[in-house]
């Protein structure tokens, strides 16, 4: 199996005769335009990989571009809420950007590569932001989307499988650090990052090599129980690792049609993102006069009575509703029901009491349940080999 | 203790008649400009060893009276020459005269005669309708405040008293083109173009340009200003700009020239001064810009003090303009055909048709110097004679229209530019050409250099709706405030805009002092 056969309107991925080859459901969706699987061969199975051994996730179709320039990093501090200043060379960061508005735009990964090289992995297609960010600044921008290859290698073996694959010393590289190895004699990105919430990494390496990593990897994991994972095992773990989803848990503000649907970092629980000591960055006046005015939603995170998913749930405090979920999950290994609701102020804080109101059906037959649920500080899910150096071997 | 309560970049005549108002008000005002003459475009220039000219604008034509009044400018040495007819020339050399309601010559018909009166009053009505909005800062529609509210008020109240007729009227034509509402009108070409040139003048803009018809009842708000008519200012066009100069210092405010402004600086989330060419920092409470949006945001600011968004709109406001200008010294007065010495004194158009007018369009479109131009022709030698030497003249003229940049740069087509302006003019006034001692060509990027107008637009910013009232220069930086805090904007690239109006000035003095931000 290699190129498919015609022309679709979806995109394959570097990966995808691979991909398609163990995909036994044959279900498949549309993520930005590619073609990527929904699941392989069972969604709970899949997400079991996850946490017990190695799931293989193929984030080809995440856009990349390269930022270089002697302003590369003025550049992006002026873009994004947080410091770059403080990210050190090999180093990543979790990201979000917003307009003038202090709306969210995206969130994205920050690589730094050099002192003025960096790589922006972004949901959304950037290339007209990018470009507008840079009047004044003395930078180069290149959409280098479709130059690299990306696999997720997460779960609690992945080190121990990257390190057969020939990463020497990857146990030693620490949580959100980057490091550089050879794979068939072309360069091998590997970081030690991930959308799981547990031990993992992300391999870059070019569409030519895309094929061959896959099938080394599988062959060098399989006494490692290695799996591939489509988007829906993901959503659960990410869900259980508390981790937001654009277009999911906000939509990106320049998509927005109508009034008052964007969120502001402050909205998505992500104020620990805006760094106001930086003199000016997108956002910044109207993120500081909503500090002083306070904030219109609460990002909160639900712990919900029973193991029915909230989804699409009404939150309520008493009989007045006062959020909607837009992420939920039953979530295995915490074992607990969990969900991310947008909730109107000055509702959500950490402990408050609420109720989901949550339908279900059993054999057509539709169930109304409303589950008491509490506001929670922080995911349930963050387990010590998550941020363990040396990665723990399993 | 900052060093002033505000400091005006720019000695133009909005940012003297800013500062002279702060000044009235009891601030401590400095106005400072990297020219030497006060007046930035209200400025006189010697061509010549003894041949002085109007170097940038030549006509004051909506000068409120009202500034006049307030800061004396009469006192501090303002002289008006008399009111300017209009003489639309005409190929044969038996000329279109308008002069105020009459037309006279061209073989004008009674209809047109009947029409010019009618379509006068009603552009006096629409006009005095604009300066509800003029003469304040102009209303926002979305968050506005009591003060917006009422000037909305006044703006419907005003609308609904003009008459049903005279609403639909401008409902109709307000954002439509001078071409239609020219043909609508009158039968006469050359009386359609003459008044046509009005709307185009110093825009990017041609007769079939949706938005002409704005930009023509900016014009005309000389009447509701009580400007008097077209006129020249004795001594030149610098004089208003000594005049206001005087007028400013008389009321307080300290006038710095020869020192441009750098940087304006920016600590932590607001402006707090200036830095200026000789070195120096200079702080104030607030900065205000006379200098066009562009050169505020883009080089005295700079980008990298912008949110993305703001910088993305300074960007994105469009300054271009075709409007050049000629200047010559001659050796003795023209002869213009069909004109006798003395009609030389008023204001001399050449455009014969509209079409002549939007075809002189068409190529400057695509960066081409094409082969006809129109002119708008101002000979103040003749009414001042303090102008030129004994029995010598001075010629200026407003030319559309000429490119930016056209390809190959202007250097390789200024002499054959001018030559085949000088060409055209003779067509007019057989021997002109032997009678230049002197001449030059100000293209759009010339006057952009000398008068640091981005685009060389004397408008600073053209005047389309989309960049005009609340709008202006663009949203989130209106009302003379700026998304930056502390920096506000009182040029002609503020509401209500360009040319030697003064109200923009006027305005923004008058605004920044209820918003107490000088307390």
């Amino acid at each position: 199996m290699n190129a498919p056969q015609r022309d679709t309107m979806l995109l394959p991925t570097p990966f995808h005769s691979r991909v398609e080859a163990m995909c036994e459901l044959n279900d498949w969706g549309n993520w930005m335009g590619y073609t990527t699987p929904n699941a392989f061969f069972d969604v709970e199975l899949e997400y079991f990989a996850i946490r017990s051994t190695t799931g293989v996730f193929d984030l080809s179709p995440m856009n990349k571009y390269r930022i270089t320039g002697p302003d590369a990093e003025a550049f992006l501090n002026r873009m994004v809420t947080r410091n770059v200043s403080k990210l050190g060379v090999n180093r990543v960061g979790y990201a979000v950007w917003c307009n003038d508005a202090g709306q969210v735009m995206d969130d994205g990964t920050i690589f730094r590569l050099g002192e003025q090289d960096f790589r922006l992995c972004s949901y959304q297609r950037a290339d007209d932001w990018l470009h507008w960010c840079t009047l004044g600044f003395d930078v180069t921008i290149t959409n280098e989307s479709e130059d690299i290859a990306g696999l997720a290698v997460q779960g609690p073996t992945s080190c121990t499988v990257l390190t057969l694959l020939g990463c020497a010393g990857l146990d030693q590289l620490k949580p959100f650090g980057i490091a550089h190895f050879t794979f068939e004699g072309a360069p091998m990105m590997v970081s030690r990052t991930g959308f799981t919430g547990d031990l993992g990494y992300e391999v870059w390496v070019a569409p030519e090599q895309a094929e061959a990593l896959w099938d080394q990897l599988f062959e060098l994991g399989r006494d490692y129980l290695i799996k591939p994972i489509g988007s829906y095992a993901l959503d659960i773990a990410r869900i259980e690792a508390g981790f937001l989803q654009a277009h999911v848990d906000f939509v990106p503000s320049e998509e927005v049609v109508r009034n008052g649907r964007t969120r502001s970092p402050f909205e998505l629980g992500l104020e620990w993102l805006v760094d106001f000591s930086k003199p000016l960055f997108n956002g910044r006046s109207a993120l500081l006069e909503e500090k002083a005015k306070g904030s219109r939603y609460r990002f909160a995170m639900l712990d919900i009575e029973g193991n029915k998913p909230a989804e699409h749930s009404f939150i309520m405090k008493g009989d007045k509703v006062v959020g909607t979920v837009t992420s939920a999950a039953w979530c295995p290994t915490v074992k607990s029901n969990l969900a991310y609701a947008q909730i109107e102020m000055p509702h959500g804080a950490v402990g408050d009491e609420l109720v989901a109101e949550i339908y279900y059906q059993r054999e057509l037959h539709w169930t109304r349940l409303m589950a008491p649920c509490r506001v929670i500080g922080g995911p349930l899910f963050n387990p010590q080999r998550r941020r363990q150096t040396p990665a723990p071997p399993f | 203790m900052t060093d002033y309560d505000a400091i005006i970049i720019g000695a133009g005549h909005n940012g003297l008649i800013c500062g002279a108002y702060l000044a009235k008000a009891g601030k401590r005002v400095l106005v400072v400009d990297g020219r030497e003459q006060p007046g930035g475009c209200a400025s006189t220039r010697e061509l010549a060893p003894g041949f002085r000219l109007s170097d940038c604008a030549q006509w004051l034509q909506q000068f409120d009276d009202t500034i006049v009044r307030d800061l004396d400018l009469k006192s501090a040495g303002l002289k008006l020459g008399a009111g300017k007819r209009t003489i639309a020339l005409q190929a044969g050399g038996d000329h279109l005269t308008l002069d105020g309601d009459l037309l006279r010559g061209a073989g004008i018909g009674t209809k047109d005669q009947v029409n010019f009166q009618s379509f006068r009053q009603q552009i006096d009505v629409f006009s005095k309708l604009m300066l509800k909005l003029y003469r304040n800062r102009a209303p926002k529609l979305v968050d506005a405040d009591w003060s917006d509210r009422m000037t909305l008020m006044k703006l419907g109240l005003g609308l609904k008293l003009m008459g049903k007729e005279n609403m639909q009227d401008l409902m109709r034509i307000a954002l439509i083109n001078i071409y239609d509402v020219m043909n609508e009108n009158f039968d006469h070409e050359g009386l359609k173009a003459a008044l046509a040139l009005d709307a185009i003048t110093g825009t990017n803009m041609g007769p079939r340009s949706p938005n002409t018809v704005y930009t023509y009842l900016h014009r005309a708000m000389g009447g509701p200003l009580q400007a008097g008519g077209v006129a020249q200012v004795m001594g030149g066009m610098g004089a208003l700009g000594e005049a206001l100069q005087a007028a400013a210092e008389r009321c307080g405010a300290k006038v710095q020239l020869g020192c441009a402004v750098e940087k304006i600086v920016k600590e932590g989330d607001r402006v707090t001064g200036v830095s200026l060419a000789d070195g120096s920092a200079l702080t104030a409470k607030v900065v205000i810009s006379s200098a066009d949006p562009t050169t505020t945001f883009r080089d005295l600011l700079g980008y990298e003090h912008l949110e993305t968004g703001m910088a993305r709109r300074v960007a994105q406001y469009r300054t271009r303009s075709g409007t050049a200008k000629l200047h010559l010294a001659l050796s003795g007065l023209p002869a213009f055909t069909g004109l006798d010495a003395k009609a030389l004194s008023q204001r001399l158009v050449i455009a014969p048709t509209m079409d002549a007018i939007e075809s002189a369009f068409n190529p400057m479109k695509y960066a081409e110097c094409g082969p006809s131009q129109v002119f708008d022709i101002s000979i103040p030698s003749v009414e001042d004679s303090s102008l030129a030497p004994e029995g010598q003249h001075v010629l200026t003229a407003l030319v559309h229209y000429l490119p930016y940049a056209p390809d190959g740069g202007w250097e390789a087509h200024r002499q054959a530019t001018l030559d085949n302006l000088m060409r055209q003019l003779e067509a007019y006034a057989p021997g002109l050409g032997g009678q230049v001692v002197a001449s030059e060509l100000l293209v759009p990027p010339d006057l952009e250099a000398a008068y640091g107008m981005a685009g060389g637009n004397w408008h600073h910013g053209e005047l389309s709706i989309d960049q005009a009232l609340m709008m202006r220069p663009f949203p989130g930086s209106t009302q003379y405030r700026t998304a930056v805090e502390g920096l506000y904007l009182c040029g002609a690239g503020a509401h209500p805009g360009g040319s030697l109006m003064g109200l923009p000035g006027r305005n923004a003095a008058q605004e920044i002092s209820k918003q107490g931000v000088l307390a």
